[in-house]
């Protein structure tokens, strides 16, 4: 009996190893992003070119921007590709990665239920508009979850010389959660909430929802891509995690993502520059 | 509600296309738990009838500890596991994070407790009918643990669902240690999640009622099997 | 491998045995000495400790004042006697496998066992059972498998407490003849009754046990004819001993 269940236990160890599938040693990075933007669908167009041209398997973990980044300060991804360029900066600053490279951009959008409680539809002013959210104590749902949409939100709160906190409690909602879920809650509750195009354009529960303001200049989101720092990690794949961020930032790969649409429209703008970012 | 009767209809049209994405998510979810589920009951099986059968120094503990642990909060059990196997933790060497490995590591240690606290006590129960005359019949403890183990085998069995229910139902410890990778590590819960957070509703309902249909097709089968073989051995 | 090495466990000898369940005095200070031969009934009302003292014998208990010593020495060998319960306890699994249960124990070879086991369930008459799962047996039949579990050791001793006193006159009848054949085959039966008829049946030297002493231990038909004791002999009456 003893020896049976050894072999037993033996069995059901191979069995467990043989189900998983093949794991580092192929032609493969992993990639930490957001959640926005792989919710957006762009890597859903983008790697499978990237594959067929490279062959490389990119694998993308999308958590918030600081978990991205955190990620990659951990040695657990090879490339870094996040919205938040004052965090990028400091993760190159601190050696955490090197090669910064701007890639693209996209814009954030304010949107709100079509009662429009605080009265700013049509608005190009992010800044009064905030404001008047704030006057007239309007529901407003924050990501609240130091993601490069957080820190947009609060950078933006700050132009408008208000301190959101003030409204903690009452009308100002930290969902503590990503896009699609603080959409969700600012879709239950009619209130104001700024996202993504990107991921508005693919959010299906929208209810009374719609875009309330757009296209302020400060509304808009730039894209960085790193590598994890191979000195500090050195197991990281550096010609692979190279290969993709030069595919991405040559002209095939802007090209690519600028003919990523949703219902025809654009929603990232490749916008690198050869030399400095 | 009429989410809940568009939800149907989806799941029913995924199933009738064999939509080969939703195939790999289904695969890869039984892959990892029955996986977790078949290491955590070669180590959680003994372990719990060593525990009924033997007596040692802080044994109570180790039973209120063990019971604690089928409460495990699967996100944290994910955290723990991610901080172990991060490049920067212990196991970094290892390269498991974010591949499947990893997921069965967080589930066997999400599962294994509730495997060894509930075949404990299903011994320990045995054990009261059977000590006399397995002592007497010359077993000590040791080889008693496994002449046990068989005889409870129809209890154990439905142990081992309640484990293989936990395993399939979780989504916070394979989405931190898996990170939902498209593909690699998508699987049926954490592909609810993303569907949910997209805001797809009636998708993510879809892909739950056919979560929960293989699970109860799963049972179905081992309350087939047992009834059977019940009926022989009495 | 032989079951019987060349010294034999025999006489048991018990020196002022006695065994307390929390302040309770179960057994007071027995002593006793049961030689190979006859087939000895402790006989006695419910409540006088002959399962308790049946399990100080086998082993299964320690007692907690004197001593249980088998031919001079301490430790019991589980191998060389072995012991029958009131209820039998089946393994889910076939019935010739329990009865080759205690042989697996005991390191014998599978074709060793397998032959060793037919052979005792044949002799208590239940072979063509080998097969069925021991679960699903009667009453009776399961008893007799638990014999033939313990006959399979070839024990110089065997233990039976109350082996019938849950089953049916056939199925007594049936146990009773299977007991008498091992006695007969040269293994030291000791059974526990309250049934005096049985004891009748069965018993050529009986232990006549009473709130947790020895009153009387002779030869059956002497305590049969002449009692020694006021109790034992109220005890053959019929009379309800308190």
């Amino acid at each position: 009996m003893q020896r049976r269940n050894i072999l037993r236990l033996t069995a059901a160890a191979f069995l467990a190893l043989a189900a998983l599938p093949a794991s580092a040693q192929d032609k493969a990075i992993t990639v930490a992003s957001t959640t926005s933007t792989e919710q957006s669908g762009l890597f859903g167009h983008i790697l499978p070119l990237f594959k067929a041209k490279t062959g490389i398997d990119v694998r993308v973990v999308a958590v918030g921007t600081g978990q991205a980044l955190d990620i990659g300060r951990r040695g657990d991804a090879d490339v870094v590709f996040v919205h938040d360029k004052a965090a990028e900066e400091k993760f190159v600053a601190e050696g955490a990665g090197v090669d910064r490279r701007e890639v693209m951009y996209n814009d954030f959008v304010l949107v709100g239920a079509k009662a429009d409680p605080a009265k700013i539809a049509g608005s190009k002013d992010i800044a009064a508009a905030l404001k008047k959210i704030a006057e007239t104590k309007a529901p407003f749902a924050s990501r609240g979850d130091k993601s490069g949409t957080h820190a947009a939100e609060l950078r933006l709160w700050k132009l408008a010389a208000v301190d959101p906190q003030s409204g903690k409690g009452s009308w100002y909602r930290e969902t503590g959660s990503g896009m699609g879920p603080t959409l969700n809650t600012a879709a239950g509750m009619d209130a104001y909430a700024l996202t993504d195009r990107g991921t508005w354009l693919s959010f299906k529960n929208r209810r009374n929802l719609t875009i309330v303001v757009e296209g302020d200049q400060r509304l808009f989101n730039q894209y960085g891509v790193m590598l994890v720092n191979p000195a500090k990690h050195p197991h990281v794949k550096k010609d692979l995690g190279m290969e993709f961020i030069n595919w991405i930032t040559s002209p095939e790969g802007q090209k690519a993502i600028a003919d990523y649409k949703i219902n025809s429209e654009q929603l990232f703008f490749p916008n690198y520059k050869r030399s400095g970012a | 509600m009429s989410e809940i009767g568009n939800a149907f209809s989806t799941a029913l049209a995924m199933l009738a296309g064999f939509d080969p994405e939703l195939l790999q998510i289904v695969v890869l979810s039984l892959e990892v738990s029955l996986s977790a589920v078949l290491i955590a009951s070669a180590i959680g099986l003994p372990l719990g009838a060593l525990i009924a059968l033997t007596r040692f120094r802080g044994r109570q503990a180790v039973i209120v500890v063990l019971n604690g642990c089928m409460g495990l909060p699967p996100v944290v059990v994910g955290l723990v596991v991610y901080l172990l196997l991060s490049r920067a933790g212990p196991l970094g060497p290892l390269g498991l994070l974010f591949t499947p490995g990893a997921m069965i590591v967080a589930q066997v240690v999400l599962v294994m407790p509730i495997i060894a606290a509930l075949a404990r006590q299903v011994v320990e129960d045995a054990w009261r009918e059977y000590a006399e005359q397995l002592r007497s019949l010359g077993a000590t403890p040791r080889n008693a643990i496994w002449t046990l183990l068989w005889d409870t085998r129809f209890s154990l069995a439905t142990v081992i669902l309640a484990g293989l229910g936990r395993a399939s139902a979780e989504v916070g410890a394979v989405m931190i240690v898996g990170g939902n990778i498209d593909g690699v590590t998508r699987v049926m819960t954490t592909a609810i999640a993303l569907e949910t957070s997209k805001g797809d509703l009636p998708l993510a309902l879809a892909l739950g009622m056919i979560l929960i249909s293989i699970v109860v097709l799963l049972n179905a089968a081992a309350y087939a099997v047992k009834e059977t073989a019940q009926k022989k051995y009495g | 491998m032989t079951m019987h090495a060349p010294a034999t466990i025999l006489p048991l000898v018990l020196d002022k045995v006695g065994f307390a369940v929390g302040a309770t005095d179960i057994i007071r200070g027995i002593s006793l000495e049961l030689r190979a031969g006859p087939c000895t009934v402790i006989l006695g009302p419910n409540g006088a400790g002959k399962s308790m003292l049946l399990r100080l014998c086998h082993g299964l208990l320690e007692p907690t004042r004197g001593s249980v010593r088998w031919n001079g020495t301490h430790p019991h060998s589980a191998r060389r006697q072995a012991m029958v319960f009131q209820r039998p306890v089946m393994l889910r699994r076939s019935t010739i496998a329990n009865v080759a249960y205690g042989l697996k124990r005991a390191g014998m070879a599978r074709t060793e066992r397998t032959k060793r086991a037919a052979a005792a369930l044949d002799r208590v008459g239940l072979l063509h059972l080998a097969d069925r799962s021991a679960r699903v047996l009667s009453g009776g039949e399961q008893q007799r498998v638990a014999l033939a579990r313990a006959w399979a050791l070839d024990p110089e001793v065997l233990f039976l407490d109350e082996p019938t006193a849950n089953l049916d006159p056939a199925a007594t009848r049936a146990i009773e003849n299977v007991i008498a054949s091992i006695r007969d085959g040269g293994t030291k039966v000791v059974m526990t009754t309250h049934d005096l008829g049985q004891a009748r049946r069965l018993a050529q030297e009986i232990v006549f046990l009473h709130r947790g002493r020895v009153l009387e231990h002779g030869p059956a038909d002497r305590f049969f004819e002449q009692p020694a004791t006021n109790e034992a002999a109220a005890f053959l009456k019929g009379e309800l001993l308190v």
